[in-house]
Protein backbone atom coordinates (compact mmCIF):
# COMPACT_ATOMS: atom_id res chain seq x y z
CA UNK A 1 0.00 0.00 0.00
CA UNK A 2 2.74 2.10 1.07
CA UNK A 3 4.15 1.32 -2.31
CA UNK A 4 0.96 2.52 -3.89
CA UNK A 5 0.41 5.68 -2.34
CA UNK A 6 3.98 6.80 -2.94
CA UNK A 7 4.04 5.95 -6.81
CA UNK A 8 1.47 8.83 -7.03
CA UNK A 9 3.97 11.55 -5.91
CA UNK A 10 1.50 14.15 -4.28
CA UNK A 11 3.97 16.76 -4.15
CA UNK A 12 3.69 16.74 -8.03
CA UNK A 13 0.03 16.30 -7.84
CA UNK A 14 -0.62 19.25 -5.67
CA UNK A 15 1.24 21.29 -7.71
CA UNK A 16 -0.91 20.23 -10.71
CA UNK A 17 -3.64 20.88 -9.06
CA UNK A 18 -2.13 24.13 -8.77
CA UNK A 19 -1.53 25.44 -11.86
CA UNK A 20 -4.68 23.94 -13.21
CA UNK A 21 -6.93 26.17 -10.57
CA UNK A 22 -4.79 28.92 -11.57
CA UNK A 23 -5.17 28.85 -15.22
CA UNK A 24 -8.86 27.86 -14.72
CA UNK A 25 -9.71 30.39 -12.84
CA UNK A 26 -7.63 33.60 -14.30
CA UNK A 27 -9.37 32.44 -17.59
CA UNK A 28 -13.01 32.30 -16.43
CA UNK A 29 -12.24 35.77 -15.35
CA UNK A 30 -10.81 36.99 -18.65
CA UNK A 31 -13.97 35.00 -20.62
CA UNK A 32 -16.69 36.48 -18.13
CA UNK A 33 -15.68 40.05 -18.94
CA UNK A 34 -14.29 39.27 -22.65
CA UNK A 35 -17.54 37.68 -23.10
CA UNK A 36 -19.85 39.93 -21.71
CA UNK A 37 -18.95 42.85 -23.42
CA UNK A 38 -18.83 40.83 -26.99
CA UNK A 39 -22.68 39.23 -25.72
CA UNK A 40 -23.93 42.64 -24.83
CA UNK A 41 -22.61 44.15 -27.89
CA UNK A 42 -23.86 41.38 -30.37
CA UNK A 43 -27.17 41.80 -27.93
CA UNK A 44 -27.21 45.95 -28.65
CA UNK A 45 -26.25 45.89 -31.85
CA UNK A 46 -28.94 43.15 -33.06
CA UNK A 47 -31.77 44.53 -35.34
CA UNK A 48 -34.32 46.65 -33.49
CA UNK A 49 -32.09 46.63 -30.43
CA UNK A 50 -30.84 49.87 -28.71
CA UNK A 51 -27.62 50.59 -30.89
CA UNK A 52 -28.84 48.88 -33.93
CA UNK A 53 -25.81 48.61 -36.35
CA UNK A 54 -25.38 45.94 -39.31
CA UNK A 55 -21.39 46.53 -39.58
CA UNK A 56 -20.73 45.90 -35.99
CA UNK A 57 -22.77 43.37 -35.63
CA UNK A 58 -22.00 41.58 -38.43
CA UNK A 59 -18.26 41.51 -37.57
CA UNK A 60 -18.23 40.31 -34.07
CA UNK A 61 -20.77 37.70 -35.01
CA UNK A 62 -18.20 36.28 -37.54
CA UNK A 63 -15.36 36.50 -35.25
CA UNK A 64 -16.94 35.06 -32.68
CA UNK A 65 -18.32 32.13 -35.13
CA UNK A 66 -14.94 31.43 -36.42
CA UNK A 67 -12.99 31.29 -32.98
CA UNK A 68 -15.73 28.93 -31.85
CA UNK A 69 -15.42 26.62 -34.51
CA UNK A 70 -11.95 26.23 -34.26
CA UNK A 71 -11.01 23.03 -32.01
CA UNK A 72 -9.23 23.77 -29.13
CA UNK A 73 -6.10 21.84 -29.63
CA UNK A 74 -5.43 23.50 -32.75
CA UNK A 75 -6.23 26.62 -31.82
CA UNK A 76 -3.50 26.55 -29.32
CA UNK A 77 -1.34 25.37 -32.48
CA UNK A 78 -1.93 28.03 -34.40
CA UNK A 79 -1.56 30.56 -31.37
CA UNK A 80 1.91 29.62 -30.63
CA UNK A 81 3.13 32.65 -32.52
CA UNK A 82 0.97 35.07 -30.71
CA UNK A 83 1.50 33.52 -27.42
CA UNK A 84 5.23 33.52 -27.97
CA UNK A 85 4.86 37.47 -28.56
CA UNK A 86 2.62 37.98 -25.73
CA UNK A 87 4.15 35.77 -23.01
CA UNK A 88 7.37 35.27 -24.08
CA UNK A 89 7.24 31.11 -24.12
CA UNK A 90 5.39 28.35 -24.92
CA UNK A 91 5.51 26.41 -21.83
CA UNK A 92 4.04 26.85 -18.37
CA UNK A 93 0.70 27.88 -16.79
CA UNK A 94 0.28 31.54 -18.46
CA UNK A 95 1.50 30.33 -21.89
CA UNK A 96 -1.82 28.71 -22.07
CA UNK A 97 -3.88 32.02 -20.74
CA UNK A 98 -4.24 33.21 -24.39
CA UNK A 99 -5.42 30.39 -26.18
CA UNK A 100 -7.73 29.58 -23.26
CA UNK A 101 -9.48 32.67 -23.61
CA UNK A 102 -9.55 33.03 -27.31
CA UNK A 103 -10.97 30.20 -27.22
CA UNK A 104 -13.56 30.32 -24.21
CA UNK A 105 -14.67 33.77 -24.86
CA UNK A 106 -16.63 33.64 -28.07
CA UNK A 107 -18.36 30.80 -27.00
CA UNK A 108 -20.07 32.64 -23.69
CA UNK A 109 -20.52 35.76 -25.50
CA UNK A 110 -23.00 33.54 -27.73
CA UNK A 111 -24.27 32.75 -24.41
CA UNK A 112 -24.27 36.28 -22.94
CA UNK A 113 -26.75 36.89 -26.41
CA UNK A 114 -28.94 34.37 -25.82
CA UNK A 115 -29.38 35.34 -22.03
CA UNK A 116 -30.26 38.95 -22.79
CA UNK A 117 -32.67 37.90 -25.49
CA UNK A 118 -34.69 35.86 -23.15
CA UNK A 119 -35.07 39.42 -20.96
CA UNK A 120 -38.73 40.46 -21.86
CA UNK A 121 -38.70 43.43 -24.01
CA UNK A 122 -41.23 45.30 -22.37
CA UNK A 123 -38.98 45.20 -19.40
CA UNK A 124 -36.45 47.53 -21.38
CA UNK A 125 -39.35 49.44 -22.86
CA UNK A 126 -40.86 50.28 -19.23
CA UNK A 127 -36.87 51.37 -18.61
CA UNK A 128 -36.95 53.47 -21.58
CA UNK A 129 -40.12 55.15 -20.72
CA UNK A 130 -38.56 55.89 -16.85
CA UNK A 131 -36.41 58.50 -18.86
CA UNK A 132 -33.19 55.63 -18.20
CA UNK A 133 -29.75 55.78 -20.37
CA UNK A 134 -28.70 53.08 -22.60
CA UNK A 135 -25.73 52.55 -20.20
CA UNK A 136 -28.10 52.54 -17.30
CA UNK A 137 -30.39 50.07 -18.62
CA UNK A 138 -27.21 47.99 -19.28
CA UNK A 139 -26.14 47.78 -15.65
CA UNK A 140 -29.24 48.63 -13.64
CA UNK A 141 -31.77 46.28 -16.22
CA UNK A 142 -29.90 43.91 -18.61
CA UNK A 143 -27.63 42.69 -16.38
CA UNK A 144 -29.57 41.90 -13.12
CA UNK A 145 -31.97 40.82 -15.31
CA UNK A 146 -30.09 37.86 -16.84
CA UNK A 147 -27.80 37.54 -13.96
CA UNK A 148 -28.65 33.98 -13.62
CA UNK A 149 -28.71 32.64 -16.87
CA UNK A 150 -24.98 34.44 -17.23
CA UNK A 151 -24.35 31.90 -13.88
CA UNK A 152 -25.11 29.53 -15.40
CA UNK A 153 -23.29 30.00 -18.53
CA UNK A 154 -20.00 31.12 -17.09
CA UNK A 155 -20.59 27.85 -14.67
CA UNK A 156 -20.41 25.60 -18.11
CA UNK A 157 -17.49 27.65 -19.80
CA UNK A 158 -15.81 27.16 -16.50
CA UNK A 159 -15.82 23.24 -17.06
CA UNK A 160 -15.30 23.64 -20.37
CA UNK A 161 -12.18 25.48 -19.44
CA UNK A 162 -10.87 22.95 -16.92
CA UNK A 163 -11.54 20.58 -20.24
CA UNK A 164 -9.31 22.86 -21.92
CA UNK A 165 -6.41 23.46 -19.71
CA UNK A 166 -5.95 19.59 -19.31
CA UNK A 167 -5.68 19.93 -23.34
CA UNK A 168 -2.94 22.99 -22.79
CA UNK A 169 -1.36 20.67 -20.57
CA UNK A 170 -0.31 17.84 -23.29
CA UNK A 171 1.36 20.22 -25.19
CA UNK A 172 3.87 21.85 -21.96
CA UNK A 173 1.30 24.14 -20.06
CA UNK A 174 1.35 22.42 -16.98
CA UNK A 175 -1.46 21.47 -14.88
CA UNK A 176 -3.08 17.87 -14.12
CA UNK A 177 -3.52 17.71 -17.68
CA UNK A 178 0.64 17.70 -18.25
CA UNK A 179 0.91 15.72 -15.24
CA UNK A 180 -1.62 12.68 -16.25
CA UNK A 181 0.19 12.93 -19.92
CA UNK A 182 3.59 12.65 -18.72
CA UNK A 183 3.67 10.97 -15.11
CA UNK A 184 0.68 8.58 -15.98
CA UNK A 185 0.92 8.09 -19.78
CA UNK A 186 3.99 8.39 -20.61
CA UNK A 187 5.47 6.24 -18.32
CA UNK A 188 3.36 4.09 -18.17
CA UNK A 189 1.81 4.35 -14.62
CA UNK A 190 -2.19 4.25 -14.95
CA UNK A 191 -2.28 5.22 -11.09
CA UNK A 192 -1.53 8.80 -11.83
CA UNK A 193 -3.45 8.73 -14.56
CA UNK A 194 -6.22 7.94 -12.40
CA UNK A 195 -5.38 10.26 -9.74
CA UNK A 196 -5.22 13.25 -11.99
CA UNK A 197 -8.69 12.51 -13.23
CA UNK A 198 -10.27 12.05 -9.98
CA UNK A 199 -8.69 15.54 -9.24
CA UNK A 200 -10.37 17.19 -12.24
CA UNK A 201 -13.49 15.64 -11.49
CA UNK A 202 -13.14 17.05 -8.04
CA UNK A 203 -12.55 20.18 -9.51
CA UNK A 204 -15.68 19.98 -11.70
CA UNK A 205 -17.93 19.37 -9.37
CA UNK A 206 -16.94 22.28 -7.00
CA UNK A 207 -17.23 24.23 -9.94
CA UNK A 208 -21.00 22.60 -10.65
CA UNK A 209 -22.14 23.10 -7.02
CA UNK A 210 -20.82 27.03 -6.88
CA UNK A 211 -22.50 27.57 -9.93
CA UNK A 212 -25.97 25.88 -9.24
CA UNK A 213 -25.83 28.09 -5.90
CA UNK A 214 -25.15 31.24 -7.58
CA UNK A 215 -27.91 30.63 -9.96
CA UNK A 216 -30.37 29.51 -7.71
CA UNK A 217 -29.95 32.13 -5.10
CA UNK A 218 -30.32 35.13 -8.05
CA UNK A 219 -33.00 33.60 -9.53
CA UNK A 220 -36.19 35.56 -7.87
CA UNK A 221 -38.82 34.64 -10.98
CA UNK B 1 -51.75 69.27 -20.99
CA UNK B 2 -51.39 67.27 -24.26
CA UNK B 3 -51.65 68.23 -27.81
CA UNK B 4 -51.51 65.91 -31.62
CA UNK B 5 -51.48 67.51 -34.39
CA UNK B 6 -51.71 65.37 -37.58
CA UNK B 7 -50.14 62.75 -36.46
CA UNK B 8 -49.44 60.43 -38.70
CA UNK B 9 -47.33 56.81 -38.06
CA UNK B 10 -46.18 54.80 -41.20
CA UNK B 11 -44.87 51.78 -41.09
CA UNK B 12 -43.19 49.82 -44.21
CA UNK B 13 -43.81 46.63 -44.63
CA UNK B 14 -43.27 43.73 -47.35
CA UNK B 15 -47.18 44.40 -48.73
CA UNK B 16 -46.24 48.19 -48.85
CA UNK B 17 -46.76 50.75 -46.06
CA UNK B 18 -49.00 50.25 -43.27
CA UNK B 19 -50.27 53.51 -42.10
CA UNK B 20 -50.82 52.43 -38.10
CA UNK B 21 -51.88 56.36 -37.10
CA UNK B 22 -53.66 58.30 -39.66
CA UNK B 23 -53.77 61.89 -38.80
CA UNK B 24 -55.15 62.25 -35.52
CA UNK B 25 -55.74 65.72 -33.76
CA UNK B 26 -56.16 65.57 -30.08
CA UNK B 27 -55.81 67.84 -27.34
CA UNK B 28 -56.57 66.38 -23.93
CA UNK B 29 -56.43 68.66 -21.08
CA UNK B 30 -54.84 69.07 -17.77
CA UNK B 31 -56.48 66.81 -15.15
CA UNK B 32 -58.67 64.72 -17.74
CA UNK B 33 -58.75 61.10 -18.05
CA UNK B 34 -59.13 60.86 -21.51
CA UNK B 35 -59.95 57.00 -23.25
CA UNK B 36 -58.94 55.85 -26.67
CA UNK B 37 -60.49 52.58 -27.28
CA UNK B 38 -60.12 50.38 -30.40
CA UNK B 39 -59.98 46.75 -31.19
CA UNK B 40 -56.57 45.27 -31.40
CA UNK B 41 -54.46 47.03 -34.55
CA UNK B 42 -56.34 50.04 -34.10
CA UNK B 43 -53.13 51.95 -33.89
CA UNK B 44 -54.05 52.79 -30.35
CA UNK B 45 -50.39 51.54 -28.89
CA UNK B 46 -48.62 53.16 -31.90
CA UNK B 47 -50.34 56.32 -30.89
CA UNK B 48 -49.69 56.27 -26.52
CA UNK B 49 -46.38 55.62 -27.19
CA UNK B 50 -46.15 58.74 -28.97
CA UNK B 51 -46.74 60.67 -25.98
CA UNK B 52 -43.54 59.35 -24.28
CA UNK B 53 -41.38 59.24 -27.20
CA UNK B 54 -41.47 55.13 -27.70
CA UNK B 55 -42.59 55.81 -31.33
CA UNK B 56 -41.65 58.53 -33.18
CA UNK B 57 -44.62 59.97 -36.03
CA UNK B 58 -43.67 59.86 -39.41
CA UNK B 59 -45.23 63.38 -39.62
CA UNK B 60 -47.15 65.93 -36.91
CA UNK B 61 -46.84 67.46 -33.87
CA UNK B 62 -47.10 65.40 -30.37
CA UNK B 63 -46.57 68.14 -27.43
CA UNK B 64 -47.06 66.67 -23.54
CA UNK B 65 -46.97 68.91 -20.81
CA UNK B 66 -44.91 71.52 -23.04
CA UNK B 67 -42.10 69.06 -24.16
CA UNK B 68 -42.18 68.64 -28.33
CA UNK B 69 -42.28 64.85 -27.67
CA UNK B 70 -41.71 64.19 -31.46
CA UNK B 71 -38.70 66.15 -32.01
CA UNK B 72 -36.43 66.48 -28.76
CA UNK B 73 -33.79 63.59 -28.18
CA UNK B 74 -31.40 62.32 -25.69
CA UNK B 75 -30.75 63.91 -22.10
CA UNK B 76 -33.29 66.13 -22.85
CA UNK B 77 -36.38 63.49 -23.78
CA UNK B 78 -34.97 61.61 -21.17
CA UNK B 79 -35.93 64.53 -18.40
CA UNK B 80 -39.34 64.85 -20.49
CA UNK B 81 -40.17 60.86 -19.76
CA UNK B 82 -39.85 61.98 -15.82
CA UNK B 83 -42.36 63.76 -16.44
CA UNK B 84 -44.46 61.38 -18.43
CA UNK B 85 -45.09 58.20 -16.77
CA UNK B 86 -46.64 54.39 -18.23
CA UNK B 87 -47.94 51.62 -16.56
CA UNK B 88 -48.32 48.34 -18.73
CA UNK B 89 -50.79 45.55 -19.66
CA UNK B 90 -48.15 43.18 -18.38
CA UNK B 91 -46.51 45.14 -15.55
CA UNK B 92 -43.08 44.68 -17.16
CA UNK B 93 -41.44 44.98 -13.47
CA UNK B 94 -38.28 43.96 -12.80
CA UNK B 95 -38.01 40.60 -11.35
CA UNK B 96 -35.10 40.69 -9.89
CA UNK B 97 -35.99 43.37 -7.34
CA UNK B 98 -38.05 43.74 -4.57
CA UNK B 99 -41.63 46.09 -4.70
CA UNK B 100 -39.34 49.05 -2.80
CA UNK B 101 -36.53 48.34 -5.18
CA UNK B 102 -38.83 48.29 -7.98
CA UNK B 103 -40.10 51.68 -7.07
CA UNK B 104 -37.11 53.37 -6.03
CA UNK B 105 -36.00 52.43 -9.91
CA UNK B 106 -37.41 55.61 -11.56
CA UNK B 107 -35.95 57.64 -8.41
CA UNK B 108 -32.65 56.24 -8.94
CA UNK B 109 -32.70 57.35 -12.68
CA UNK B 110 -33.98 60.71 -11.29
CA UNK B 111 -31.00 61.23 -9.18
CA UNK B 112 -32.61 61.25 -6.11
CA UNK B 113 -30.20 60.46 -2.61
CA UNK B 114 -30.68 57.18 -1.18
CA UNK B 115 -32.02 58.59 2.41
CA UNK B 116 -35.23 60.33 -0.27
CA UNK B 117 -35.58 57.27 -1.66
CA UNK B 118 -36.69 54.99 0.97
CA UNK B 119 -39.21 57.91 2.02
CA UNK B 120 -40.49 58.57 -1.10
CA UNK B 121 -40.95 54.53 -1.55
CA UNK B 122 -42.63 54.68 1.32
CA UNK B 123 -45.37 57.49 0.98
CA UNK B 124 -45.73 55.52 -2.75
CA UNK B 125 -46.41 52.19 -0.61
CA UNK B 126 -48.91 53.28 1.57
CA UNK B 127 -50.83 55.26 -1.52
CA UNK B 128 -51.13 52.50 -3.78
CA UNK B 129 -51.94 49.96 -0.66
CA UNK B 130 -49.20 47.55 -0.78
CA UNK B 131 -48.38 47.99 3.19
CA UNK B 132 -46.49 44.94 4.07
CA UNK B 133 -45.32 43.74 0.46
CA UNK B 134 -42.60 46.23 0.42
CA UNK B 135 -39.86 43.57 0.02
CA UNK B 136 -41.75 40.73 -1.82
CA UNK B 137 -40.22 39.73 -5.19
CA UNK B 138 -42.59 40.55 -8.43
CA UNK B 139 -43.25 36.46 -8.36
CA UNK B 140 -44.88 36.42 -5.40
CA UNK B 141 -47.27 39.14 -5.93
CA UNK B 142 -50.80 38.66 -7.49
CA UNK B 143 -51.81 40.61 -10.79
CA UNK B 144 -53.56 43.32 -9.41
CA UNK B 145 -50.60 43.81 -6.72
CA UNK B 146 -48.63 43.67 -9.71
CA UNK B 147 -50.14 46.39 -10.89
CA UNK B 148 -50.27 48.48 -7.75
CA UNK B 149 -46.51 48.65 -8.21
CA UNK B 150 -46.33 49.23 -11.73
CA UNK B 151 -48.94 52.47 -10.48
CA UNK B 152 -46.49 53.65 -7.76
CA UNK B 153 -43.61 53.17 -9.84
CA UNK B 154 -44.92 55.53 -12.67
CA UNK B 155 -46.01 58.05 -9.73
CA UNK B 156 -42.48 58.10 -8.36
CA UNK B 157 -41.22 61.06 -9.43
CA UNK B 158 -44.28 63.40 -9.91
CA UNK B 159 -45.15 63.20 -13.27
CA UNK B 160 -47.80 65.36 -15.32
CA UNK B 161 -49.02 62.45 -16.98
CA UNK B 162 -49.79 59.17 -16.64
CA UNK B 163 -50.13 56.61 -19.73
CA UNK B 164 -51.82 53.71 -19.53
CA UNK B 165 -51.10 51.11 -21.53
CA UNK B 166 -54.53 48.17 -21.78
CA UNK B 167 -53.21 48.31 -17.70
CA UNK B 168 -56.19 46.20 -16.77
CA UNK B 169 -56.33 44.28 -19.45
CA UNK B 170 -54.69 41.61 -17.99
CA UNK B 171 -56.49 41.34 -14.64
CA UNK B 172 -60.08 39.82 -13.43
CA UNK B 173 -62.60 42.19 -13.09
CA UNK B 174 -62.77 42.53 -9.50
CA UNK B 175 -59.40 43.65 -9.89
CA UNK B 176 -59.78 45.78 -12.68
CA UNK B 177 -62.37 47.77 -10.71
CA UNK B 178 -60.04 47.89 -7.40
CA UNK B 179 -57.28 49.13 -10.21
CA UNK B 180 -59.49 51.46 -11.59
CA UNK B 181 -60.67 52.85 -8.62
CA UNK B 182 -57.35 53.45 -7.82
CA UNK B 183 -56.68 55.68 -10.86
CA UNK B 184 -59.73 57.86 -10.32
CA UNK B 185 -58.12 58.19 -6.50
CA UNK B 186 -55.00 59.43 -8.46
CA UNK B 187 -56.03 61.53 -10.55
CA UNK B 188 -58.42 63.56 -7.91
CA UNK B 189 -55.70 63.63 -5.16
CA UNK B 190 -52.93 64.31 -7.72
CA UNK B 191 -54.42 66.13 -10.49
CA UNK B 192 -52.70 64.26 -13.11
CA UNK B 193 -53.64 64.03 -16.03
CA UNK B 194 -54.60 60.61 -17.25
CA UNK B 195 -54.43 58.48 -20.53
CA UNK B 196 -55.68 54.72 -21.34
CA UNK B 197 -55.91 52.91 -24.13
CA UNK B 198 -58.66 50.29 -23.85
CA UNK B 199 -60.64 47.69 -25.85
CA UNK B 200 -63.02 47.39 -22.92
CA UNK B 201 -66.22 50.08 -22.99
CA UNK B 202 -66.53 49.24 -18.83
CA UNK B 203 -63.01 50.81 -18.79
CA UNK B 204 -63.94 53.89 -20.42
CA UNK B 205 -67.53 53.94 -18.57
CA UNK B 206 -65.92 53.63 -15.45
CA UNK B 207 -62.94 56.28 -15.25
CA UNK B 208 -63.14 58.30 -18.37
CA UNK B 209 -64.33 61.82 -19.05
CA UNK B 210 -63.89 61.99 -22.72
CA UNK B 211 -63.32 59.44 -24.88
CA UNK B 212 -62.05 58.73 -29.24
CA UNK B 213 -63.01 55.79 -30.78
CA UNK B 214 -60.17 54.51 -32.89
CA UNK B 215 -60.66 52.46 -36.11
CA UNK B 216 -57.83 51.90 -39.13
CA UNK B 217 -55.50 54.46 -37.27
CA UNK B 218 -58.50 57.20 -37.61
CA UNK B 219 -60.12 58.55 -34.80
CA UNK B 220 -63.59 57.87 -35.94
CA UNK B 221 -65.34 59.61 -32.88
CA UNK B 222 -64.62 61.65 -29.71
CA UNK B 223 -66.18 63.70 -27.23
CA UNK B 224 -67.15 63.44 -23.48
CA UNK B 225 -68.22 59.57 -22.48
CA UNK B 226 -71.70 59.80 -21.61
CA UNK B 227 -72.69 61.78 -24.81
CA UNK B 228 -71.03 58.74 -26.59
CA UNK B 229 -73.23 56.65 -24.66
CA UNK B 230 -76.21 58.78 -25.26
CA UNK B 231 -75.51 58.66 -28.82
CA UNK B 232 -73.06 56.69 -31.03
CA UNK B 233 -72.67 57.94 -34.39
CA UNK B 234 -70.23 55.08 -35.79
CA UNK B 235 -70.67 51.53 -36.26
CA UNK B 236 -68.20 50.61 -34.34
CA UNK B 237 -68.94 52.74 -31.24
CA UNK B 238 -72.76 51.26 -31.27
CA UNK B 239 -70.95 48.09 -30.85
CA UNK B 240 -68.38 49.22 -27.73
CA UNK B 241 -71.70 51.19 -26.44
CA UNK B 242 -73.80 47.60 -26.52
CA UNK B 243 -70.64 46.16 -24.53
CA UNK B 244 -72.09 47.60 -20.99
CA UNK B 245 -75.11 48.09 -21.84
CA UNK B 246 -76.49 45.02 -23.52
CA UNK B 247 -75.45 41.86 -22.34
CA UNK B 248 -75.20 39.62 -25.36
CA UNK B 249 -78.08 37.94 -23.69
CA UNK B 250 -80.48 40.71 -24.73
CA UNK B 251 -80.80 40.21 -28.42
CA UNK B 252 -81.55 36.00 -27.60
CA UNK B 253 -84.17 37.44 -24.90
CA UNK B 254 -85.76 40.00 -27.34
CA UNK B 255 -86.21 37.48 -30.01
CA UNK B 256 -87.34 34.65 -27.74
CA UNK B 257 -90.04 37.16 -26.65
CA UNK B 258 -91.36 38.61 -29.22
CA UNK B 259 -91.96 35.03 -30.65
CA UNK B 260 -93.36 34.67 -27.25
CA UNK B 261 -95.87 38.02 -27.31
CA UNK B 262 -96.59 38.02 -30.80
CA UNK B 263 -98.70 41.33 -30.25
CA UNK B 264 -97.66 45.24 -29.04
CA UNK B 265 -94.17 46.76 -29.45
CA UNK B 266 -90.94 46.06 -27.78
CA UNK B 267 -89.65 49.29 -26.82
CA UNK B 268 -85.93 50.09 -25.80
CA UNK B 269 -85.41 53.41 -23.75
CA UNK B 270 -82.46 55.40 -22.84
CA UNK B 271 -82.28 56.93 -19.65
CA UNK B 272 -79.49 59.88 -19.34
CA UNK B 273 -78.44 61.74 -16.23
CA UNK B 274 -81.57 62.70 -14.19
CA UNK B 275 -83.75 61.11 -16.22
CA UNK B 276 -82.80 57.72 -14.73
CA UNK B 277 -84.64 58.97 -11.48
CA UNK B 278 -88.40 59.22 -13.05
CA UNK B 279 -91.04 56.92 -11.77
CA UNK B 280 -91.68 56.34 -15.77
CA UNK B 281 -93.38 52.99 -15.49
CA UNK B 282 -95.83 53.61 -13.07
CA UNK B 283 -96.69 57.30 -15.36
CA UNK B 284 -96.91 54.79 -18.01
CA UNK B 285 -99.21 52.26 -16.35
CA UNK B 286 -101.36 54.31 -14.78
CA UNK B 287 -101.86 57.22 -17.44
CA UNK B 288 -102.34 54.88 -20.75
CA UNK B 289 -104.38 51.15 -20.90
CA UNK B 290 -101.70 49.25 -21.91
CA UNK B 291 -99.50 46.81 -20.19
CA UNK B 292 -95.83 46.86 -19.64
CA UNK B 293 -93.49 44.27 -19.56
CA UNK B 294 -90.23 45.10 -18.61
CA UNK B 295 -87.67 42.75 -20.25
CA UNK B 296 -84.14 43.91 -19.39
CA UNK B 297 -82.67 46.95 -17.88
CA UNK B 298 -79.04 48.36 -16.80
CA UNK B 299 -77.86 51.63 -15.39
CA UNK B 300 -74.49 52.06 -15.67
CA UNK B 301 -72.49 54.86 -14.19
CA UNK B 302 -70.06 57.17 -15.67
CA UNK B 303 -67.47 59.56 -14.51
CA UNK B 304 -69.57 62.49 -15.89
CA UNK B 305 -73.61 60.96 -15.39
CA UNK B 306 -75.63 57.96 -15.18
CA UNK B 307 -76.67 56.17 -18.35
CA UNK B 308 -79.42 53.42 -18.63
CA UNK B 309 -81.37 51.05 -21.04
CA UNK B 310 -84.35 49.48 -20.30
CA UNK B 311 -85.94 46.84 -22.83
CA UNK B 312 -90.29 46.88 -22.14
CA UNK B 313 -92.90 45.43 -23.82
CA UNK B 314 -96.03 47.66 -24.26
CA UNK B 315 -99.38 45.44 -24.98
CA UNK B 316 -102.72 47.04 -25.80
CA UNK B 317 -104.93 48.88 -28.43
CA UNK B 318 -102.69 50.46 -31.30
CA UNK B 319 -103.51 54.17 -30.60
CA UNK B 320 -102.22 53.54 -26.90
CA UNK B 321 -99.56 52.04 -27.24
CA UNK B 322 -98.75 54.60 -29.69
CA UNK B 323 -99.38 57.66 -27.69
CA UNK B 324 -97.57 56.29 -24.81
CA UNK B 325 -94.50 56.11 -27.10
CA UNK B 326 -94.88 59.63 -27.87
CA UNK B 327 -95.45 60.23 -23.98
CA UNK B 328 -92.12 58.91 -23.45
CA UNK B 329 -90.78 60.81 -26.34
CA UNK B 330 -91.48 63.80 -24.30
CA UNK B 331 -89.84 62.86 -20.95
CA UNK B 332 -86.44 63.39 -22.66
CA UNK B 333 -86.17 59.49 -22.81
CA UNK B 334 -84.65 58.20 -25.79
CA UNK B 335 -86.85 55.79 -27.32
CA UNK B 336 -86.44 52.92 -30.45
CA UNK B 337 -89.31 50.81 -31.40
CA UNK B 338 -87.14 47.42 -31.52
CA UNK B 339 -90.29 45.26 -33.18
CA UNK B 340 -93.38 45.50 -33.57
CA UNK B 341 -95.35 42.34 -32.73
Amino acid sequence: MDNFLETIKWEKLLEATNETIYMTSISVLATFIIGLILGLLLFLTAKGSMWENKAINSVISIIVNVFRSIPFIILIVLLIPFTKFLVGTMLGANAALPSLIIGAAPFYARMVEIALREIDKGVIEASQSMGTSNFQIIYKVLIPESLPALISGITVTAISLVGFTAMAGVIGAGGLGHFAYLEGFQRNNSVITLVATIAILILVFIIQFIGDYFTKKTDKR
Amino acid sequence: MISIKNVQKIYPSKQGQVKAVDDVNLEISDGEIFGVIGYSGAGKSTLIRMLNGLELPTQGKVVVANNEVSKIKGSQLRKARQEISMIFQHFNLLWSRTVRDNIAFPLEIAGVSKKERLKRVDELIKLVGLEGRENAYPSQLSGGQKQRVGIARALANNPKVLLCDEATSALDPQTTDSILDLLVDINARLGLTIVLITHEMHVIRKICHRVAVMENGKVVEMGPVLDVFKNPQEVITKRFVQQVTEPEETKETTKHLLEKYPDGKVVQLTFVGETTDQPLITDLIRGYEITVNILQGKISHTQNGSYGTLFIHLNGSKEEVEKAIEFINKQQVGVEVIANG
